[in-house]
């Protein structure tokens, strides 16, 4: 009698575990993009479809690769699922730090996920963060203002004529900027965008011995034009702005042209925030003749850290988030221009979304971009808009922010040259590469 | 009946204090220990740590862990971290943002003691406005500064100088330290305000209004009475701002990131810690950074020292 009850009361306690344990709650760190933004909207099909609740830490890009870093790298185990780039996801996952992702489920179809994504996100051929997005950067400009300054845009644009357009489209009485480009300290904002700029000018980070490069004319070349063009034809304190800011000066008119992500191409085409959205139009990254493109790769993905107790629920919400089904469900709410784009082969062949305006253009420009061969000279690195070894965040974080100060005036473009080489030179003796 | 010889009266009351004493004062030890136990471990388990971390290479990306073990390195953060480009420029920003800072407090700490001194209507209220800024949190202040001041586009300065037909100033960008330095103060002037004002009040205005009869002018009344009065308070004001702005962090963080000339020697080192993930060198910048509050401290305790001897 007594075994009895004692089994029915375990059986019970039991059963009141497995439930508690079935409706977790996730803390996800993200980043404040739109796309994200979003997602934070539609958390509640999620939370009807699985029983798990999300409480979400929402960060400013730089903020969150702090965040995130430190967390994972001293185990803080705050968070349940973080989201990652193709920077940090290869380094990790080299380190253990990810749970691998190879065992979602066979509805998932991990084999639809775009290759150019999936090898960025991987170490060793295991998939460690799934893309939630991903991206290129491409030209996006005014067809109004293009055409009012006598100029036709060519498919694939050279620097000479994007500075050239930027100059002729701008009219400071009208308050409108020929070019909007980030200048933002940080090596994910503006040191991403010099960095894929660099590499159209024949300039790389390193050698093949690890030297930084920041001594030669090619660097200099890159940031000269830059500057010139921002001082004639950029917005007023450009040395301070990111992708965020950019966009809503792009939205409010104020720019003429904008060289940025390919995510954006929703955001500046959406007539609910964006006073210019049936005047928009999109063409390749620049070029400079020398066979490289201006454009980036990335992909902003969900990883789960190792070592978490919800790595079951954290899978769930994976699957939800970076599925099939989040896309539809997006179309369904918001159209098919604004779900998120470039993670998946499946959405490229979708004839509801062929339709939509960007679609090809950022389909090309990701294929166009080659993490393994994306200088004009061999260089040692992987990456586009940046170096995959551990030490570039801080390196590219502290060689951004002399860019910007020699943006903003504060120093010569050939002491911030001067400087940025003292500081990748002393950072990567330090890490043990000279 | 008992005798007792009356010199045993003081001598048994004398043994009997004795022991109150030291039994009071073991009870005190013990009752005391936990309190200071837990401040000398919070304060020496960080402090031990980061010297260890110091003489260790700990990258943690690289997969350096505590775990593993980590490589003695010598004093190779110390020299590596002191022979960094970055590392001079970081103590000028420092002593610059240090200096800019007591200067302004001091300065209209001392003109906003004297104005508060003064009978006016609604004295308490006008005493409460100046002193709040000090308990505004400084991520807050920071964020409103930076955001609802110095915004070259919305800020309210944007707005004031467009109004006046001027070109609005990317205060943050183009006069980036010295913002930082405005903000600064602006939190921390209350601090001064409020302590030069109680040593205000402690002057004798018999003294005052004897020079004052004399014939002595406002300046020199002020020069010669009122500031040697003050010197004191000057002093205890300089030595723990000083203390506490060696270590201002959050202003930095939201404003600039570090960026514009703004990278102090704390930052340096966060920079070191978090965006470079180099657990050692940053150590060693915490070490040089203990060095140089101890010595400003010594230095100032000094002076402090002499000025209460006198």
């Amino acid at each position: 009698m007594s075994l009895k009850s004692t089994l029915c009361a375990a059986t019970a306690l039991s059963l009141i575990t497995a439930g508690g344990a079935f409706a977790d709650n996730l803390t996800i760190a993200t980043v404040n993009n739109g796309d994200m933004i979003r997602m934070q909207g539609l958390t509640d099909d999620f939370t009807a479809k699985t029983g798990h609740t999300v409480e979400w830490v929402t960060l400013e890009e730089n903020v969150l690769r702090q965040r995130v870093t430190t967390d994972i790298s001293t185990k803080g185990g705050a968070f349940d699922i973080m989201t990652i780039g193709m920077y940090e996801t290869p380094i990790w996952g080299a380190n253990g730090w990810l749970v691998s992702l190879d065992d979602l489920s066979a509805e998932y179809n991990a084999a639809d996920i775009l290759p150019a994504m999936a090898g960025g996100l991987s170490h060793d051929g295991t998939l460690f963060a799934a893309p939630f997005y991903g991206e290129s950067s491409m030209v996006m400009y005014r067809t109004d203002l293009m055409a009012a300054a006598g100029l036709e845009m060519p498919d694939a644009p050279s620097w000479s004529f994007i500075a050239k357009a930027a100059r002729a489209m701008t009219d400071r009485d009208a308050e409108i900027n020929g070019i909007c480009l980030r200048g933002k300290a940080g090596w994910g904002e503006g040191g991403a965008f010099i960095t894929a700029m660099s590499n159209s000018f024949g300039a790389r980070w390193f050698d093949e011995d690890w030297n930084a490069q920041f001594d030669t004319r090619e660097w200099s070349d890159t940031l000269n034009f830059y500057k010139n063009m921002m001082t004639d034809a950029g917005p007023a304190g450009y040395a301070t702005n990111g992708f965020n800011e950019n966009l809503s000066l792009f939205q409010q008119g104020k720019c003429g042209m904008w060289i940025d992500a390919t995510v954006a191409a929703s955001f500046v085409t959406n007539p609910k925030d964006s006073t210019v959205a049936d005047k928009v139009s999109f063409t390749l990254a620049p070029d400079n003749g020398l066979g490289v493109r201006s454009n980036w790769l990335w992909a902003w993905a969900l990883a789960i850290p190792a070592g978490s107790q919800k790595e079951a629920a954290a899978k769930q919400f994976i699957e939800w988030a970076t599925g099939t089904g989040y896309i539809e469900l997006v179309a369904a709410n918001e159209g098919w221009a604004n779900v998120p784009p470039g993670a998946r082969t499946s959405l490229y062949e979708n004839p509801n979304y062929k339709s939509v305006p960007f679609a090809q253009m950022t389909l090309d420009s990701i294929l166009s971009a080659d993490p393994n061969n994306s200088t004009v000279d061999p260089s040692p690195y992987v990456g586009v808009q940046f170096a995959a070894i551990p030490e570039f965040a801080g390196i590219a974080t502290e060689v951004s922010q002399e860019f910007s100060a020699a943006y903003a005036g504060q120093q010569t473009i050939a002491e911030a040259l001067e400087k940025a080489q003292a500081i990748t030179n002393e950072a990567m003796e330090a890490a043990g590469y000279r | 009946m008992i005798f007792v010889p009356s010199w045993m009266g003081p001598l048994s009351a004398g043994k009997h204090h004795a022991m109150a004493t030291k039994a009071s004062r073991s009870t005190a030890r013990i009752m005391m220990a936990p309190a200071v136990v837990l401040l000398l471990g919070w304060m020496l388990v960080p402090l031990i740590m980061t010297l260890y971390f110091s003489f260790k290479r700990y990258l943690p990306l690289r997969g350096d862990s505590l775990e593993r073990g980590l490589e003695w390195v010598g004093f190779t953060n110390y020299s590596r971290f002191i022979s960094s480009s970055s590392f001079w420029p970081s103590i000028q920003t420092t002593l610059i943002m240090v200096g800019g800072v007591l200067l302004i407090t001091v300065v209209f700490g001392i003109v906003l003691a004297m104005l508060l001194d003064q009978p006016m209507w609604g004295q308490g209220f006008v005493r409460i406005l100046v002193i709040a800024p000090f308990f505004v949190m400084p991520t807050v202040s920071a964020l409103v500064w930076k955001n609802m001041l110095m915004d070259p586009v919305n800020g309210i300065f944007a707005h004031l100088w467009r109004f006046f037909g001027a070109e609005p100033v990317a205060w943050l960008q183009d006069a980036s330290l010295g913002s930082i330095i405005a903000l600064v103060s602006w939190q921390w002037l209350p601090f001064a305000t409020l302590i030069l004002l109680t040593a205000t009040q402690s002057l004798d205005t018999e003294q005052l209004e004897a020079a004052e009869m004399d014939g002595a002018p406002v300046l020199k009344r002020f020069w010669y009475i009122v500031l040697p009065h003050l010197a004191r308070a000057i002093t205890i004001v300089i030595l723990i701002q000083t203390i506490f702005l060696l270590s201002v962090f959050a202003e930095i963080f939201v404003t600039t990131g570090g960026a514009f000339g703004t990278r102090t020697l704390t930052y340096l080192i966060f920079q070191r810690v978090v965006d470079s993930q180099n657990i050692g060198l940053g150590s060693a910048g915490g070490v040089y950074a203990i060095i140089l509050a101890n010595i400003v401290a010594i230095f100032l305790m000094r002076i402090v020292g002499k000025n209460l001897d006198e």
